[in-house]
């Protein structure tokens, strides 16, 4: 049955903001997220625990590098690239950095147009975003082939303390992840943009309900947190 | 007869409801749905856009001039904060979603400032440790 009751249609005009409205929300036997569907809300929860998560690698790597007696290596040094003759210091990061803000960015535009129900500028950038996911991924890849090259390994490696290997493969390996499933759901989601799934309500991978593009949105939840996790990675792993 | 009349007013509102639905998840169709925060001018998007390449440059800008000490901490956790609010609140939504969600989401992660606290006091107890019993290793 398509009339599954959605939140939007929650007499929210009616309902109490500020805290008032929090107590309202969370009291009385009912659904407590009157502007988030189910999918929304289970993004977002699914969203805390991945915090959760990349929050211990992060804390593990700030106690292992608090309590080594070695100096930590200087990723800024590690990660300088040579360019036009001149050593640049962390440039790679750098880029990789204003790579992924780009994919945000289209990622937003493509959420805005899908729902403006705007299939074909929807579908390209969703692909857009992809391209860009996928070569921050391949970027990564040449990040990793040169610090093994260099002997980086995660028990040791030629510039400092033993920990740092391993808390760059574990930390960036984990988000590589995230970044390359991000990229296998975009595509998916694209497909089915393009092809119209959203509007004629055909039952495929991620789709169920005629005239409903918040797929998009909740994919770009995800999408926007792996950016999101990436600003933390880049503060703390990469410039501190 | 009666039984199919009755079946008739239910589907009759069950097609009222999913047009209810369908005009709510058109987007703009209503001035309520557009309330929700499902669409926003491009010029919103571009600005944060924009914001969010200037902070970045900004954060790498501490690493290229060789800023050291507390000073080069405070200002990557300025942009970093920066970002980061800006990521959640304009391009994931947040800003229009209702508080009941929002300290749903936003409060729990900050039970992980405690336990940084918690493996920061550790870290450095292991620290002082291995500088006494250890020192000739290092």
């Amino acid at each position: 049955m398509s009339s599954e009751p959605t939140t939007t249609s929650d007499h929210l005009s009616q309902r109490p903001s500020g805290l008032l409205g929090v107590m309202a929300d969370w009291s009385s036997d009912q659904r407590s997220f009157k502007t988030a569907s189910w999918r929304k809300a289970m993004m977002w929860i699914f969203l805390v625990s991945d915090t959760f998560i990349f929050s211990c690698f992060l804390i593990s790597y700030m106690t292992v590098r608090i309590s080594t007696t070695v100096d930590w290596p200087n990723p800024s040094e590690i990660f300088a690239l040579e360019l036009y003759g001149r050593k640049i210091p962390l440039i790679l990061i750098a880029i990789m950095t204003f790579d992924l803000i780009t994919s945000s960015g289209t990622m937003a535009l493509a959420v805005n147009y899908a729902y403006a129900r705007k299939r074909r500028p929807a579908a390209i950038l969703l692909v857009a975003t992809a391209v860009i996911g996928a070569a921050f991924v391949g970027m990564q890849a040449f990040e990793w082939s040169k610090l093994i090259h260099e002997g980086v390994r995660p028990w040791g490696n030629p510039f400092g303390a033993a920990q740092f290997g391993s808390s760059f493969f574990m930390i960036t390996g984990f988000h590589g992840f995230h970044v390359s499933m991000g990229v296998i759901a975009l595509l998916i989601i694209a497909r089915n943009v393009w092809r119209g799934d959203y509007d004629s309500g055909r039952r495929t991978t991620y789709s169920h309900r005629a005239g409903d593009y918040e797929i998009v949105e909740v994919v770009g939840l995800y999408w926007h947190f792996v950016d999101l996790v990436w600003v933390f990675i880049f503060a703390f792993f990469y410039l501190w | 007869m009666t039984s199919t009349t009755k079946t008739d007013r239910v589907d009759a509102t069950v097609v009222a409801h999913t047009e209810i639905a369908r005009s709510h998840h058109a987007g703009a169709a209503t001035p309520k749905a557009h309330a929700h925060g499902r669409q926003h001018p491009l010029k919103l998007y571009f600005t944060v856009w924009i914001l969010l390449f200037v902070l970045s440059a900004g954060s790498y800008a501490v690493d290229y001039f060789n800023f050291h000490g507390y000073l080069r901490w405070t200002l990557i956790i300025a942009f970093m904060l920066m970002k980061a609010g800006l990521i959640v609140a304009v391009f994931m939504h947040m800003a229009w979603e209702r508080l009941a969600l929002v300290y749903a989401i936003l409060l729990p992660p900050l039970a992980v400032l405690v336990f940084m606290g918690i493996m920061a006091i550790e870290g450095y107890y292991t620290n002082f440790s291995r500088l006494v019993f250890f020192a000739s290793k290092s």
